[in-house]
């Protein structure tokens, strides 16, 4: 069974059909990439499945459980992960904290024992911080672990996303354009670390608009243009497909 | 039992009107600038206090009653340029502890410059009351009543049918494409503080002769006013008048009828209950932006 | 958590310790067990503004609803002091959930708003309710007792309090750094970040706000004790705009700067007695000046200037 399966998405706002009938399935393990020029929906589709929106109609089955419009905090429960295109970093708190935070589910939330400072509490903690440092060496921000999140350069915040997402240990992640606004050192950076994450074991879900860093690591390819499926399969068959050749240089191809 | 009802209705009345014009001045700068103005109570209050003053030093009633208006239009541009423009953008709990702020000097200046007197006005045209139907009205009441509607077809008209209207119209669904054609954004800012703190400060003077005016007279008549303004639907100005009516109306229906010591409390637990049950208001203002 | 973070704790206890030997006469032991009852409230209070980045403006209605359960509970119906100080806790805690939860899915302002109103309400009714509550003019606090011990002189207050004050640091320090701590400061810099990590955003809220909440109520009994009178002026909103300002001007976020607020604003009132509209009027310019220029606050501000800030 697919780990994702998607039938028939659709959400409408108001008159704009933002995503119609969408259908396609992840397996667990592999990299599945979501393309579309602009305004085809791919971060629509994102914020349907992570819980932001809620669907007009269709399904979304995760493990076979339907989760449409189950909010981000649940699916949080269910091992989604997610990063921003635009960051969501808590910039009132140091670097490790924003990935500590990423374990919030896993541990002891209790106030009380955290203000009388129980030990095991404390030990817990301890153990998160140094895990919290061994994740930000993993995405490449060794160098990061005492700084405040409001010192640090965009390229390294974006990373610092995927580090809180991968502190939640999830089974699916969703990246949204980890490359945006990154220069050609740092995209072939952003490039490895999603190949790492991947050989980690997660399920991997990238929504992205560099086609070198796309047809490298994906598995799978689902285009979307105008809220519609165009096109879905290995980045070959993608490649070659007319209809998605014809959407992104226009009717001239 | 009619008249008892007129009765609770006109005062109902009389003062709903204070509070129309203290909500449209709420929703004229929240619409412009996000902001929710804890000062606009004492606007209200210097208009009754200025006038009292000006009255008292020998100037004839229409001069005190313009300086009255214009002074606290004035005082609202400082404030806006001294307190809100600094800090565009800030988080709401900032912008409302600086409102707060500038309640508290205000209305500790007016203290220490005019002292903690009640004073009052002499009624526009006179103290005979009117018998209707078993109960009386004051005339003064009709000219609070009257004024309050003229405003408010006055800027039915400004918002609707003149260019700066629309302009500060546009503003309040749009700041950044409004500014994208030409409209200046500040201007509509502070146009909209000095409209705001005239307004409270009209419906103050109107209704001094009538419930008397002091330098702390603005706290409840303020929070009252947000309260109408948030029943009526918060940047709905039809909404802001019909919540003003409504608050007082309710408010003096329950004073009468349920219990007067509970007066002031009415208002808030409309507002509770409106917050919790509606909290779009009457007539559906901005979305509240669901978690 | 860093080895040093406890080490303002020390320096406070160290001052508490030393205080009672150095204060010239009773005033001013009296202004300190004041002082100390604020920072105590106020450590509660920044938990939910400056932390969680939430307001209030009618915590001083919870202290009121403390006070008077501590003065009504055992003088009308005979109740041990302690008692009514936890029902007093234990009405506020459900009074603040029960107004919290629907407010919380709206916008910011809606919070102050109730809050607000909230209040004003508690200060209305404790006006009104003459026959229970003595009306405008207050009424008499028993004594609080345990075990046929009373406690009534100031010195043992100080102890007392000096003892809740620390413990209250303490805890809150802990709770900072802590995984509910992170989530809440997570709530205040990225709402959308928090949800998505799994933190159930109006629950949290709802929890700090109940939790400043029984904080007041439980210091509104104790100030109650320690008077030995209350009236409804501990309730009314001045007060509530005071306990922001403390709030505000020490630092919001920053558990020392509860301290430096509560000391600054419970001695400017003092320093200002004579001058009742200018001290509205200092208020009133302390808030706008900090929020303008100095929006994180004095003990922020400051930490930043002159090292790393934490």
């Amino acid at each position: 069974m697919a780990l994702l399966d998607v039938k028939d998405l659709s959400i409408h706002f108001g008159g704009v059909k933002a995503v119609q009938n969408v259908s396609f399935s992840i397996d667990a393990g592999i990299v599945y990439a979501v393309i579309g020029p602009n305004g085809a929906g791919k971060t629509t589709l994102f914020n349907l499945i992570t819980g932001v929106y809620t669907p007009t109609s269709g399904e979304i089955k995760l493990d076979g459980e339907s989760i449409g419009g189950k909010s981000p905090n649940e699916l949080a429960t269910r091992g989604v992960a997610r990063t921003f295109q635009n960051l969501q970093i808590c910039m009132n708190m140091s670097a490790i904290e924003n990935v500590m935070v990423g374990a919030h589910l896993r541990l002891d939330r209790n106030l009380f024992k955290a203000a009388l400072r129980f030990p095991t509490l404390k030990r817990r903690d301890a153990e998160l911080r140094i895990e919290a440092a061994e994740l930000m060496a993993f995405v490449g921000l060794g160098k990061y672990v005492e700084a405040r999140a409001d010192s640090m350069p965009y390229g390294a915040l974006k990373r610092l996303e995927i580090a809180r997402a991968l502190a939640m240990k999830p089974r699916l992640i969703f990246l949204d354009e980890p490359a945006a606004g990154l220069n050609p050192k740092e995209t072939i950076e952003v490039d490895h670390l999603v190949r790492k994450v991947a050989d980690s074991g997660v399920t991997v879900v990238l929504v992205e608009h560099d086609m070198k860093m796309v047809m490298n690591l994906s598995d799978r390819i689902l285009v979307l243009d105008y809220g519609k499926k165009l096109a879905e399969g290995t980045g070959e068959e993608v490649r070659k497909n007319p209809d998605v050749i014809a959407a992104y240089l226009g009717a001239h191809a | 039992m009619l008249a008892q009802f007129l009765q609770f209705l006109f005062s109902g009345v009389t003062v709903g009107a204070t509070y129309a014009l203290a909500a449209l001045g709420f929703t004229l700068i929240y619409n412009a600038s996000n902001v929710i103005n804890f000062a606009q109570g004492e606007f209200i209050m210097l208009g009754g206090m200025l006038a009292v003053y000006f009255t008292q030093a020998g100037l004839p009633l229409p001069v005190a009653l313009v300086l009255a208006i214009l002074i606290p239009a004035i005082v609202g541009i400082l404030v806006e340029k001294l307190a809100i423009e600094p800090v565009k953008g800030a988080e709401t709990v900032t912008l409302i502890i600086i409102t707060i702020g500038t309640s508290l000097v205000l209305r500790g200046l007016v203290q220490v410059w005019l002292g903690k007197g009640t004073h009052s006005l002499p009624a526009f045209s006179g103290d005979e009351p009117i018998q209707i139907l078993g109960a009386t009205l004051l005339p003064q009441s009709l000219w609070v009543l009257g004024v309050t509607a003229l405003v408010v077809v006055a800027l039915w008209y400004f918002f609707n049918r003149t260019l700066q209207g629309k302009a500060m119209l546009a503003t309040s669904f749009n700041r950044v494409a409004a500014e994208l054609v030409g409209i200046n954004t500040s201007w509509v800012l502070f146009m909209s503080f000095a409209m705001s703190a005239a307004l409270g400060a009209l419906g103050g003077i109107l209704v001094t002769p009538i419930t008397l005016t002091s330098y702390d007279v603005g706290i409840m008549l303020g929070l009252k006013g947000f309260v109408a303004a948030v029943v009526g639907g918060l940047g709905n100005g039809l909404g802001a008048v019909l919540g003003g009516l409504l608050v007082g109306i309710l408010e003096a229906m329950g004073a009468g009828y349920i219990s007067s010591s509970y007066k002031d409390a009415i208002p808030f637990v409309l507002i509770l209950l409106i917050l919790f049950f509606m909290p779009r208001g009457l007539f559906g203002g901005k979305s509240t932006d669901r978690v | 958590m860093k080895k040093n973070a406890y080490f303002g704790l020390y320096i406070v206890m160290a001052i508490l310790l030393v205080l009672p030997f150095v204060l010239p006469n009773s005033f001013y032991l009296d202004l300190a067990i004041r002082m100390a009852i604020n920072a105590i409230i106020v450590l509660g209070l920044n938990l939910l503004i400056g932390f969680a980045g939430q307001i209030s403006l009618g915590h001083a209605g919870f202290l009121g609803i403390g006070a008077y359960a501590s003065a009504v509970l055992p003088t009308h119906f005979g109740w041990h002091p302690l008692l009514a100080m936890v029902a007093g806790a234990v009405v506020t805690g459900l009074l603040a959930g029960l107004v919290a939860r629907p407010i919380f899915k709206l916008k910011g302002h809606y919070l102050a708003m109730a809050t607000l109103g909230l209040g004003i309400i508690i200060n209305i009714a404790l006006r009104n309710e003459a026959a229970w509550t003595g009306g405008p003019d207050g009424m008499p606090v028993p004594a609080m007792g345990l075990f046929g011990f009373e406690l009534t002189s100031d010195k043992y207050w100080y102890w007392v309090i000096a003892l809740l004050l620390s413990v209250s640091v303490w805890a809150s320090l802990n709770l900072i750094d802590s995984p509910f701590g992170r989530a809440l400061r997570a709530l205040h810099g990225s709402e959308v970040a928090s949800q998505v990590v799994g933190v159930d955003v109006v629950r949290y809220k709802v929890a700090i706000f109940v939790l400043s909440a029984v904080f007041a109520s439980l210091m509104g009994s104790v100030t109650a004790h320690y008077v030995g009178f209350v009236t409804p002026n501990l309730a009314d909103f001045f007060h509530s705009i005071e306990l922001v300002t403390m709030v505000v001007i020490g630092g919001m976020a920053s558990v020392y700067g509860s301290l430096v607020g509560a000391v600054l604003l419970t001695a400017l009132p003092q320093a200002l007695a004579t001058f009742e509209g200018w001290e509205t009027v200092a208020f009133g310019a302390i808030l706008m000046v900090c929020m303008i220029f100095m929006p994180k606050g004095l003990v922020p501000t400051l930490a930043a200037k002159f090292g790393k800030g934490d």
